[in-house]
């Protein structure tokens, strides 16, 4: 039984950067109509600014900074990509904005396997977080509980921000009617760099809560990206509470396949993602693309 | 929606005259490599690819579909000849056969289940199709996981032509090459082709004018998936290997790459592109993951500025289609 809740426990990490990723793709898609290949790549970055921070020696800056400083950094970097690049593409074919993020998962992965090599860098878990918590029926190290948790709040967080405040209606007004909005005086260019942003500050984010865990290295997230692609699939990304339901659930589900027959553990998402286009195109929660 | 690529131009004979030309002066001078100081190995790689990566513009360039799974054709077919060659000892047609027809089923199931969306999500199910079969494949004992299917015997095609000389080798692949190209070139140019290009336009015209669009696409899907496989077998006999590497993702981008630098939806662009990619490949193999770098900047360039591909700038200019 031990091992099963452990590989609960793994499942539901997972599925906590499942979530995370998916929800910052559908924003991104939301606003921008690009699947964000690139995430994976930025994910991959997230993990690697925490590392850089930590290991200069005129920085040293610890988990708890990192956490904040990354996806910031991150961003800017995303919302530079936007406005030089991603911009262009308004109007096209969304393919085209498919293409040129993997241009840029490309180009990012390679700068960085050229600088680092392909094995991982080892990033140490914060001194408040280590051990473990003993629950009775199994063995909790905290900080995979805190990743569990923090993950889950940001999700939220991010679903109220988007679903019931002020600025998410204008959020999802623009996505309706970007002219529309326009002529009520909001400067939509501006909303769209600024969601791109977010979208790629909760990918880096992921990545800073996976670096203790995965070690930092340069493809983390090339293969990881494709399982999310899986999820949004499933999911449908026709709403934000549906991205995050779907990654925390396929994420158990991948957890509980490892325990009971762990050939399948690689496979079962994409078994999962056909099954569930054969019986419901559109996915779980999704609307007609 | 805008449209995809560049309207093409309607089929008058002048096009066809000109499609022609270039077909003939393109058969000509790759008949003529073994005479000349190139590596012959390098072309035939490189006639490998563009038979795929013509095969995967059949989709996305009259068809709007953009697969980002194709590298499972190459791949599944490469393994099932390999398979077939060393194991069972099948001579070389059989081999070849067995790779086109395991590739035929695959894009008949892989093709029913993607074509159920459409645009990116499309993209993103066969991308995801074709992970699933990395995995198994990796897991799988007949294709010795990390290290792939070795020495594989090359044999007498049809009992007379001895693929292990490199001339002989260079011709077979290079007729399945022209065999392949002139069926995309048929079939683009068939009722069937000006179907697909209408669905490509404008799908919900197609509809309403009685088309059963679903049909058409899975047919494109299919036709495309078992040329791919095609390319992934006269692969086989080239390398003498099947490995991971044909299987997996980075493989349906390069793909993607070599169509979109050559011009998607010109006949002639994904062999262009193959040969540009593969070509600078084999000549920055030194500078190691720079090369990555640079395919994410062509990437980058061609989407931003460069639209059209090599092929379509050039057919662009001179306003033929090509």
């Amino acid at each position: 039984m031990q091992a099963l809740y452990a590989q609960l426990l793994v499942g539901l990490i997972n599925g906590s950067f499942y979530a995370l990723l998916s929800l910052g793709l559908a924003v991104i898609f939301g606003m921008l109509n690009i699947i964000n290949f690139a995430h994976g790549a930025l994910y991959m970055m997230g993990a690697f600014v925490a590392y850089f921070l930590l290991n200069n020696d005129y920085l040293s800056i610890g988990y708890w900074p990192a956490l904040i400083i990354a996806p910031i950094v991150v961003g800017i970097f995303g919302m530079i990509l936007e406005r030089t690049m991603l911009q262009w593409l308004t109007g096209l074919d969304h393919l085209y904005g498919l293409l040129l993020t993997f241009g840029m998962a490309l180009i990012i992965q390679g700068v960085f396997q050229n600088y680092f090599g392909s094995s991982g860098l080892p990033y140490a878990i914060p001194d408040q977080l280590k051990g473990g918590m003993n629950l009775g029926f199994m063995f909790l190290p905290v900080y995979r509980g805190w990743v569990v948790v923090f993950s889950l709040v940001v999700c939220l967080a991010t679903w109220f921000l988007i679903e019931k405040t002020q600025l998410g209606a204008y959020l999802r007004a623009a996505t309706e009617n970007p002219t529309l909005v326009r002529a009520f005086g909001i400067n939509v260019p501006r909303m769209i760099t600024l969601t791109y942003g977010l979208g790629v500050g909760l990918a880096a984010l992921a990545g800073v809560l996976s670096a203790p865990i995965n070690q930092v290295r340069p493809l983390m997230g090339a293969d990881l990206i494709i399982v999310v692609f899986a999820v949004v699939v499933i999911g449908g990304m026709g709403s934000i509470m549906g991205s995050i339901i779907t990654g925390f659930a396929l994420g158990v589900i991948e957890g509980l396949t490892k325990y009971f027959y762990p050939e399948a553990s690689n496979t079962v998402v994409f078994v999962l993602m056909v099954l569930v286009l054969l019986v419901k195109p559109t996915g779980l929660t999704g609307r007609a693309a | 929606m805008t449209a995809l690529t560049e309207q093409t131009l309607p089929v008058t004979s002048r096009a066809m005259r000109d499609e022609m030309i270039v077909f003939v002066f393109m058969a000509l001078a790759l008949a003529a490599v073994p005479f000349t100081g190139i590596y012959p190995f390098f072309v035939m790689q490189a006639l490998c690819f563009a038979l795929l990566a013509c095969a995967f513009n059949l989709l996305i360039g009259y068809g709007g579909l953009l697969s980002f799974g194709h590298a499972m054709f190459l791949g599944t077919a490469g393994y099932c000849s390999a398979h077939a060659l060393k194991v069972w000892a099948l001579p070389p047609e059989l081999g070849i056969l067995a790779g086109v027809a395991a590739a035929f089923v695959l894009s008949i199931v892989t093709g029913y289940i993607s074509i159920r969306r459409q645009g990116i999500y499309f993209s993103m199910i066969t991308l995801a199709l074709s992970q699933l079969l990395y995995f198994i494949y990796l897991q799988a004992p007949f294709t010795h996981g990390e290290d792939g299917i070795q020495g594989i015997p090359q044999g007498h095609l049809f009992g007379i032509f001895d693929l292990s000389k490199p001339t002989v080798l260079y011709y077979v692949v290079l007729v399945g090459f022209l065999a392949g190209f002139l069926l995309i070139y048929r079939i683009i140019n068939s009722p069937f082709g000006e179907v697909l290009k209408s669905i490509r336009e404008n799908e919900q015209r197609a509809i309403s004018l009685g088309y059963r669009t679903d049909q058409y696409k899975l047919l494109a899907f299919i036709l495309s998936g078992t040329l791919a496989g095609f390319a992934g077998s006269l692969k086989v006999f080239v390398a003498q290997n099947a490995s991971l590497t044909d299987v997996h993702w980075s493989m349906s981008g390069e793909v993607v790459l070599m169509t979109l630098v050559g011009g998607l939806g010109t006949i002639f662009g994904p062999v262009v592109g193959a040969f540009v990619i593969i070509a600078m490949q084999q000549y920055l193999a030194s500078y190691g993951q720079w090369v990555t770098v640079i395919q994410g900047a062509i990437f980058v360039i061609c989407v931003l500025t460069f639209r059209r591909g090599v092929v379509g700038e050039i057919a662009h200019y001179f306003r033929r289609s090509l």
